[in-house]
């Protein structure tokens, strides 16, 4: 079958791309698009390293297929800095080391913004049900969590 | 990986096209949760007929007459809906336990029907509620309670060339609610062990006037169960009455031993948790 000409906004620019029925949102991120943030863990929905927003639902973008962006607004973890200005949850990863590998670190920054768009103020369990689905096979997730509510607290006091 | 076509239906009737059509195995393809992991697994060429673009397939109504489902809409959308909750609490918990936020945000009631596992969390929960399932195909709509469109591990009612387009579930009577719990070895993201849902209709004395209990993971489809609905009904949802419906849930249950439970546990297990939701879904129909 031919290539698909498939046209989304990714990280509010309009961007165009051709790929294949079967590749998936995050294959053409990562292989046609060039942005690597998005990280490939399990391929299979269980791990959340590839997380992206979907018209602003959080998603696997190992779950997606590339057809399926179509019009579609996607937000990665490219989009989550203003340029060289870290966003403050990537402060607070960096500040609290929420991270040593960094494989979970995109898909949880993402996560982390989806979180609190949704809800500014979580309790730490709510955050942690909230995230479940990034896994960090290295910190044992207590500096994620500590760096997840210090954000929350940061971005509340800014508002 | 082996989706080699890709196809967006624009109506219901385009789908039934694009699937009556097909030279290949064409699957619906809405949140993708199942479908895109087992095309991974897949050497064989299928296509897919994207519905998410077909409103009915993604909206929700709740009126007088109750709930019409639109089977493609996302988990995250309809545990948010407040109108749902108020009406189906115990539908909204199950659909909630599916997955992690992420795959909430794309897997839907219709696609864990037609994904037909044993273990899925909505299908006790609806077959609870009486929900009725309309499919389409080449010769028009059809109807099916719940409790048959699933057939078979992986398998349910559905021709090749049908889909799946709506679930309808009647307003519930007055005094009824709803409840499902699931059992997993930890307390996020695994699939259940056993599971069980719950509807009970209680009268101004207390007393159970009508119930439907049925058993999830622990036999090749969810299972109804009458005997356990009969201990329940009229009974005041005492302990003995509890423990009767907890009995027969776990007689009826046909589990499987493998690595998330033994047939013994999962036996006993399923029993617990039909008394737990009958408590729970009793409590809140009389809060209504």
């Amino acid at each position: 079958m031919a290539k698909m000409h498939v046209s989304s906004t990714i990280n509010g620019e309009v961007t165009e791309f051709l790929c294949e029925p079967q590749d998936t949102l995050l294959d053409v991120l990562r292989n046609q698009l060039n942005m690597t943030g998005t990280k490939e863990g399990c391929g299979s929905g269980d791990c959340g390293a590839c997380s992206v927003t979907v018209n602003g639902a959080l998603v696997c973008s190992c779950l997606v297929l590339g057809v399926e962006a179509q019009g579609a607004e996607v937000g990665t973890v490219e989009g989550v800095a203003d340029k060289d200005q870290l966003h403050v949850i990537q402060q607070k990863f960096l500040e609290h080391a929420a991270l040593q590998c960094g494989i979970c670190t995109p898909g949880l920054v993402v996560s982390t913004q989806a979180l609190l768009k949704e809800n500014p103020e979580p309790t730490e369990e709510e955050a942690r049900y909230y995230l479940a689905g990034n896994l960090c096979r290295c910190t044992g997730y207590d500096k994620i969590i500590r760096a997840v509510m210090d954000s929350a607290e940061t971005i509340r006091g800014a508002a | 990986m082996a989706v080699v076509d890709y196809k967006v239906a624009g109506s219901i009737a385009e789908a039934v096209e694009f699937l009556n059509d097909a030279k290949i195995p064409t699957r619906i393809l809405a949140g993708g949760t199942d479908l895109i992991i087992q095309s991974k697994a897949q050497a064989n060429p299928i296509a897919v007929v994207d519905v998410k673009k077909i409103d009915s397939m993604m909206g929700a109504v709740v009126d007088d007459s109750g709930l019409t489902l639109g089977p493609s809409m996302s988990c995250a959308e309809f545990t948010h809906r407040e109108d749902i909750k108020d009406m189906f609490p115990g539908l909204v918990e199950s659909a909630y336990l599916i997955g992690s936020t992420q795959v909430q945000g794309r897997c839907s009631i219709g696609g864990n029907l037609c994904n037909s596992s044993p273990a899925a969390d909505t299908v006790p929960a609806l077959i609870a509620n009486r929900a009725q399932c309309v499919i389409s195909g080449p010769s028009g709509e059809r109807t099916v309670p719940a409790e048959v469109f699933v057939t078979g591990v992986g398998k349910n009612c559905m021709e090749a060339n049908e889909l799946l387009t709506a679930i309808k579930i009647a307003k519930p009577a007055a005094g009824t609610s709803d409840a499902y719990l699931r059992f997993i070895p930890r307390t996020e993201m695994d699939i259940a062990v056993a599971g069980a849902g719950v509807s009970v209709t209680v009268d101004s004395s207390g007393t159970c006037t009508a119930a439907r209990v049925v058993i999830g993971a622990v036999a090749v489809t969810a299972l109804l169960v009458p005997a356990a609905a009969d201990a329940l009904i009229g009974s005041t949802l005492d302990e003995a009455a509890m423990q009767a419906a907890a009995d027969a849930a776990s007689a009826a249950s046909k589990p499987i031993t493998d690595r998330r439970g033994t047939a013994e546990y999962r036996r006993h297990v399923v029993g617990v948790l039909v008394k737990r939701a009958a408590a729970i879904a009793a409590q809140r129909a009389k809060e209504k």
